[in-house]
C-alpha cells in the first residue's frame, strides 16, 4: 500500500490515503460494458457472478431432486407429462404409464450431488462471500490479484458449462454417484453414464479444482498481506477467519482430488490399473490387475472430508457475524470461535476414512479414525454453545438474515448429533449407506450451509445492490424452508434406522424396505413445497435488485465492520479517498452503554481492546 | 395448453407474492419502521417458540409412531450376536444426543424469545466467560471419550476374524457371497468345509465364480440359490465381487461389508434366532389375544384373497446390496433363512456339488482325456498360477 513516513493522529483516526483515485478518474479498467459486468476484476462484481451462477445451479440441482423424488414417492404414478422435457429418459409402457428410466434416475442422483456440493455450496457459498467480504472486511481495495480472481470465476463457469453439456449426451451424464467410486466410474462399459458422461464429469471437475485453487490462493494472500492499518489477525471479523481457513483447506485438499482424477483418466483411457484389478465384466475379463479401488476412496475422501468443512466453515463465519450484529451483542468467546475453526480444520485432514469403515479397510485403522472423528464434536459443541450464549442477553432482531442464522444453529445441532452415531464405526455398521446418512449430511451440510448462505444473502444484499430484499417474503421463505426441510429429512432417519439403503430406484423387491411408501410420498410433497418456496426467494432476489427498498443509511444495521464504511454502490476500489484504519475488534456491541462502536473508532484512553489482548 | 396454464399460474402467484411483500413494506413505512420492526420481532419470536414446541413434540411422536418399523425398537430385534452389542452402544448414543438435542433447542428458541428486540430493551455486554467455556469444552470431551471407548470396544469385538485354530465346519462355517451386476452368487464349501480357489479369468457362463477345477477343494462346493444358515454357529462370509463394488448387507443381522474386486473381504457373525422364531416374535399376541404388532397380521398377498397367510408368517431375512453398483443396484436380493442345526444338516444333505452337476465329464473338466499323472502335474501348475494372482483360499 502507501508509504507513510509520519503517521499523524489525524490519519490514524480517519485512515490513510493510498492515492488510489489520483491516477484516473473513475476506473479505467472498468469502463466498458464487458469489463464492468462480464470480465470484471472488481471483487464485488465477481462475488455477484459467483452468487447468481450458484443460484442458477441450485435451481437446476434442486429441480433434479424433485424429479427423482417423484419416482421415489410416487413410483406407480405416470410421469409421462415430463416427456416433452426429458424425452427418452421417460419410459412410457404400453399402458401409457410413464416412469423414470433407471439409468437416468442414477444420473439425476449423481448430478444432484455433484452440482450441489461443488457448484452451489463450494463456489456459490465460499466463492460469493469470500469475494464480497474479504476486501471489504479487512479494508483492502480489492483482492491481491484481481486478474486471478476473474479467472477463478471463469474456470468455474467453464467447468459448469462442460457439466451442463454432459446432461445432453445421448448416453446420459455420469450416473455412478457423486463420489464416483471405481470400478463403476473407471470401466467405461459398466454403466451407460460411465462412458462420455464420466469423461466430461472428470474434465469439468478438474477445471473446477483450478478455479478453487486460483480463488483460494487469492483469498489467503489477501487476508495475510492486505489488511488495513490496525487490522491485526485478532481483530478480524469471524467470517474472514472462516474464509481464510476454508481457502487453506481447499488449497491443501483439492490437488489430491485432482490427482485422483488424473489416475482415473489414465485408468479409463490409457490402460493403467491404479484402481482396477481382477474384473470380469460384460462376459469378458479385463487385463487390469494389481490396482485397488480402495486407493481411489482414500484419495477422494482426503478431499471429500475437508470438502464438507469447506462448505460449512463459511456458513459458520457468516452466521457468527449475523447473529452478533442482530443480537446487538459481541459474539460470545471470539477466541474460542477462532480456535474451534482452526481445530476443526486440522482434524478435517485426519478423519477421512470414517467414510470407509465398511469399505474393506483394516478394522484396526478404524480405531484411529473413530477417535479423531468424535473429537470434532468438541469444537463443534463449543461453537453451538457460543452461538446460543451470543443470543443470551441480546436484543435480538428477527429479520430474515437473523432468522436464517438461528435456523442454522438448530439444523447444525440436529445434523451434528447424528454425526456422532455415524462417526462411531460400530454404529456405522447398520447405518452406513442407509437413509440415515442421507438425512445426516443433508441437514448438517446441505440445508445448514444453505441457511448460512441465505443469512448472508439477506444480510449483505444492501452491500451488493444498494437495496434491501423484501422482509415479508424473506420471513415466509425462512419459516417455510425451516419446517419443510425438517419435514423432508427428519423422517429419513427412521428409514435409515429401519435399514433402508440409499440410492435405490425403488423398494418393491424387498419386504424389509418397502413399508415406507406413505413416508416417501410425504417427503416428496414436502420437497415440492420447499422447492416452490425457493422460487419465492429467487423472485424476491431478482425483483429486489431492481425494485427493492433503497438503502438510505450507509450503515443500515448499526454494524461495526468496515464494509459499512464504504458508500452505497461503491465502485472499484471500495473507498473513495482514504482507506479506513482499524482500532478495535469487530464486536464492540453494547459496550459502555453504546449500542455499537465501529472498528474505525479509536480506543479511549485506558480502554481495553477485547480482540487484541 | 396444460403447461401454459401452469406457467401462467406460477407467474401470477409470483406477482401476488411480490405485491403482498410490497404492501407490507408500504404499510410498515406508514406505521413507522421502528414500530413495525418491534411487532415483527415479537411475532417471529413467538413463532420460534411454537416451532420449538411443535418440533420437539413431532420428533418424539413420530419416533414412537415408527418405533416398530425400526430395527431394535420393536419386534425387529437384532438377529445376530454382535447386533445386540451395536444396539447397546446405539442406545447409549441415542440417550446422550437426545438430551443435548432437547436442551440446546429449548435454550436456542427460549433465549431468542426472551431477548427479542423490543422497546426499552438493551443488550448486555458479555464478550466471553472462560469458566463457562471450559465447562462446555470439558463435558463434551468426557462424553466423547466414553462413546469412543464404548464404540471401539463393540467394533473390535465385532470385526474380529475367526480364531487361527478354529476348525472349519465344527467351529465355524465359511460361505462366499460374490456380487456381480446385478445379483449374488452364493457358494458353500461342501463336505470338506473348505472353499476352493478361484481365478477371475476362469469365469464363464458355466463357471460364474471362476472356480479353478484343478483344485480338488472346489469339487464339493455347491451354489445354492438362497442363503441357509444354522442358528448359533459362527459364520464367516467371504465377500467377493467379480465386476464393480457391491456391499453384502444383511439388515436384520447387522452385517455390512463392501465386495471389492481383486480383494476379498469378510464379515464374521453368529445368527441367534431362526426365521421361524423371528416370525413368532412378529406375530406375537398380547395377554388378551390381540396382535401386539397388528401391521404384521395383515394379509401377506393382498392381491390374492385365497391366500390366507399373514405377513408375519411369510417373513424372511434378506440379503441386499448397499453400495451403488449400476442401474440395477436396487434389485440384488436373496433370501436368508436361519434354521436349527438339525434342519441345516438336512438341508446340506440335499445339496449337490456344482462340479458334480455341471462340470464333471463336460468340456471344461480338466480331467477329461488325460492320464492321472498328467492331470496331477497340470493341477499343480494351475494352482500355483492361481496363488500368484493372490486370490483363492484363506485356509
Amino acid at each position: 500500500m502507501a508509504n507513510i513516513d509520519i503517521v499523524t493522529q489525524e490519519e490514524l483516526a480517519h485512515g490513510h490515503d493510498d492515492h488510489h483515485d489520483d491516477d484516473h478518474h473513475g476506473d479505467k479498467f472498468q469502463s466498458g460494458f464487458f469489463s464492468r459486468y462480464v470480465f470484471s476484476m472488481d471483487h464485488k462484481t465477481i462475488a455477484k457472478q459467483f452468487l447468481i451462477t450458484g443460484i442458477i445451479w441450485a435451481i437446476i440441482g434442486a429441480a433434479m431432486s424433485i424429479v427423482f423424488r417423484l419416482q421415489l414417492g410416487f413410483p406407480e404414478e405416470s410421469i409421462a407429462w415430463l416427456k416433452p422435457i426429458l424425452g427418452k429418459w421417460i419410459v412410457v409402457d404400453d399402458a401409457g404409464i410413464g416412469s423414470l428410466d433407471q439409468d437416468f434416475y442414477y444420473a439425476l442422483v449423481t448430478m444432484h450431488g455433484t452440482i450441489l456440493v461443488f457448484f452451489v455450496l463450494t463456489a456459490g457459498l465460499s466463492g460469493t462471500f469470500s469475494n464480497l467480504l474479504i476486501p471489504l472486511h479487512i479494508g483492502a481495495r480489492d483482492m491481491a490479484s484481481p486478474m486471478l480472481n476473474m479467472f477463478s470465476y471463469w474456470f468455474f463457469f467453464l467447468a459448469g458449462t462442460i457439466m451442463f453439456a454432459s446432461l445432453f449426451l445421448s448416453t446420459g451424464p455420469f450416473a455412478g454417484g457423486w463420489t464416483a467410486y471405481p470400478p463403476l466410474s473407471a470401466v467405461q462399459s459398466s454403466m451407460s453414464g460411465s462412458g462420455a458422461g464420466m469423461t466430461l464429469w472428470t474434465v469439468s471437475l478438474v477445471l473446477f479444482v483450478v478455479s478453487v485453487l486460483l480463488g483460494g490462493m487469492n483469498y489467503i494472500t489477501t487476508v495475510i498481506n492486505m489488511r488495513t492499518k490496525g487490522m491485526t489477525m485478532w481483530r478480524l471479523p469471524l467470517p474472514i477467519w472462516a474464509f481464510l481457513v476454508t481457502a487453506i483447506l481447499g488449497l491443501l485438499s483439492f490437488p489430491v482430488l485432482a490427482s485422483a482424477f488424473f489416475l482415473m483418466i489414465f485408468d479409463r483411457s490409457f490402460g493403467t490399473s491404479f484402481y482396477l484389478s481382477e474384473i470380469f465384466i460384460n462376459n469378458a475379463p479385463l487385463e487390469n490387475v494389481g490396482g485397488s479401488p480402495i486407493l481411489y476412496q482414500h484419495l477422494f475422501w482426503f478431499l471429500g472430508h475437508p470438502e464438507v468443512y469447506i462448505i460449512i466453515l463459511p456458513a459458520f463465519g457468516i452466521v457468527s457475524e449475523v447473529l452478533s450484529v442482530h443480537s446487538r451483542k459481541p459474539i460470545f468467546g471470539y477466541k474460542a470461535m477462532v480456535m474451534s475453526i482452526l481445530a476443526i480444520a486440522v482434524l478435517a485432514f485426519i478423519v477421512w476414512a470414517h467414510h470407509m469403515f465398511m469399505s474393506g479397510i483394516n478394522p484396526f485403522i478404524a480405531n484411529i479414525f473413530v477417535l479423531f472423528t468424535l473429537i470434532i464434536a468438541v469444537p463443534s459443541a463449543v461453537k453451538v454453545f457460543n452461538w446460543i450464549a451470543t443470543l443470551y442477553g441480546g436484543n435480538i432482531r428477527f429479520n430474515s438474515a437473523n432468522l436464517f442464522a438461528i435456523g442454522f444453529v438448530s439444523l447444525f445441532i440436529s445434523g451434528g448429533l447424528t454425526g456422532i452415531f455415524l462417526g462411531n464405526s460400530a454404529i456405522d455398521i447398520p447405518l452406513h449407506d442407509t437413509y440415515f446418512v442421507v438425512a445426516h449430511f443433508h441437514i448438517v451440510m446441505g440445508v445448514a450451509a444453505f441457511f448460512g448462505m441465505f443469512a448472508g444473502i439477506y444480510h449483505w444484499f444492501p452491500r451488493m445492490y444498494g437495496r434491501f430484499m423484501n422482509e415479508t417474503l424473506g420471513r415466509l421463505h425462512f419459516w417455510g424452508t425451516m419446517i419443510g426441510a425438517y419435514a423432508i429429512f427428519w423422517p429419513m432417519h427412521y428409514m435409515g434406522m429401519a435399514g433402508v439403503p440409499r440410492r435405490y430406484y425403488n423398494f418393491t423387491a424387498f419386504e424389509s424396505f418397502n413399508q415406507f411408501a406413505a413416508m416417501n410420498q410425504f417427503i416428496t410433497i414436502a420437497a415440492i413445497v420447499v422447492f416452490a418456496l425457493q422460487i419465492v426467494f429467487v423472485i424476491n432476489f431478482f425483483y429486489s435488485i431492481f425494485n427493492g427498498r433503497k438503502q438510505k443509511k450507509m450503515n443500515p444495521y448499526g454494524a461495526n465492520t468496515l464494509e459499512w464504511t464504504a458508500p452505497v454502490n461503491a465502485g472499484h476500489g471500495n473507498w473513495p479517498g482514504a482507506i479506513p484504519h482499524v482500532h478495535r475488534w469487530a464486536y464492540d456491541y453494547g459496550k459502555d452503554g453504546q449500542e455499537f462502536i465501529p472498528q474505525t473508532v479509536p480506543l479511549k484512553p485506558g480502554e481495553k481492546d477485547m480482540g487484541a489482548h | 395448453m396444460g403447461s401454459l396454464i401452469i406457467i401462467l399460474s406460477v407467474f401470477l402467484l409470483g406477482v401476488v407474492l411480490v405485491q403482498i411483500g410490497k404492501v407490507n413494506e408500504l404499510s410498515s413505512a406508514i406505521r413507522g419502521e421502528q414500530e413495525s420492526e418491534y411487532s415483527a420481532n415479537t411475532t417471529h419470536a413467538v413463532f420460534g417458540l411454537l416451532f420449538m414446541v411443535g418440533f420437539l413434540v413431532l420428533v418424539f411422536g413420530s419416533f414412537f409412531y415408527y418405533k416398530n418399523s425400526m430395527l431394535g425398537y420393536g419386534p425387529l430385534t437384532s438377529a445376530s450376536k454382535h447386533g445386540w452389542d451395536i444396539d447397546y452402544i446405539f442406545n447409549v448414543t441415542m440417550v446422550i444426543t437426545v438430551i443435548v438435542f432437547v436442551i440446546t433447542h429449548i435454550a436456542l428458541f427460549v433465549y431468542a424469545f426472551q431477548y427479542r428486540n423490543r422497546p426499552g430493551h438493551v443488550a448486555k455486554f458479555i464478550p466471553h466467560d472462560n469458566r463457562l467455556e471450559i465447562i462446555w469444552m470439558v463435558i463434551p470431551s468426557i462424553v466423547m471419550a466414553i462413546l469412543v471407548v464404548g464404540g471401539l470396544n463393540v467394533w473390535n469385538n465385532t470385526m474380529i476374524d475367526i480364531a487361527a485354530d478354529a476348525v472349519p465346519g465344527k467351529d465355524f462355517i465359511e460361505i462366499e457371497g460374490n456380487g456381480q451386476q446385478f445379483g449374488w452368487n452364493l457358494r458353500y464349501p461342501g463336505p470338506d468345509n473348505r472353499l476352493g480357489g478361484t481365478y477371475f479369468k476362469k469365469i464363464s457362463s458355466s463357471n460364474p465364480l471362476g472356480q479353478v477345477w484343478e483344485d480338488p477343494k472346489n469339487h464339493d462346493d455347491f451354489q445354492p440359490s438362497n442363503i441357509v444358515l444354522p442358528k448359533g454357529m459362527q459364520v464367516r462370509v467371504r465377500i467377493t465381487s467379480r465386476d464393480v463394488l457391491h456391499n453384502f448387507y444383511l439388515p436384520h443381522h447387522k452385517v455390512k461389508m463392501d465386495a471389492v474386486p481383486g480383494m476379498p473381504t469378510h464379515f464374521v457373525f453368529t445368527p441367534t434366532i431362526t426365521t421361524a422364531e423371528y416370525r413368532e416374535q412378529l406375530g406375537e399376541l398380547d395377554s388378551k389375544g390381540n396382535p401386539l404388532y397388528p401391521e404384521w397380521h395383515t394379509p401377506a398377498d393382498p392381491s390374492d384373497p385365497e391366500n390366507k397367510l399373514k405377513r408375519y408368517e411369510v417373513f424372511g431375512f434378506e440379503l441386499a446390496c448397499a453400495e451403488l453398483c449400476g442401474n440395477g443396484h436396487f434389485s440384488m436380493r436373496k433370501e436368508v433363512t436361519i434354521v436349527t442345526p438339525e434342519e441345516y444338516e438336512k438341508w446340506l444333505g440335499e445339496q449337490t456339488s456344482y462340479y458334480e452337476a455341471n462340470i464333471k465329464g463336460k468340456e471344461e473338466d480338466v480331467k477329461i482325456g488325460k492320464t492321472e499323472v498328467e492331470a496331477e502335474s497340470e493341477n499343480k501348475l494351475s494352482l500355483e498360477n492361481a496363488k500368484d494372482q493372490s486370490i483363492s483360499n484363506i485356509n
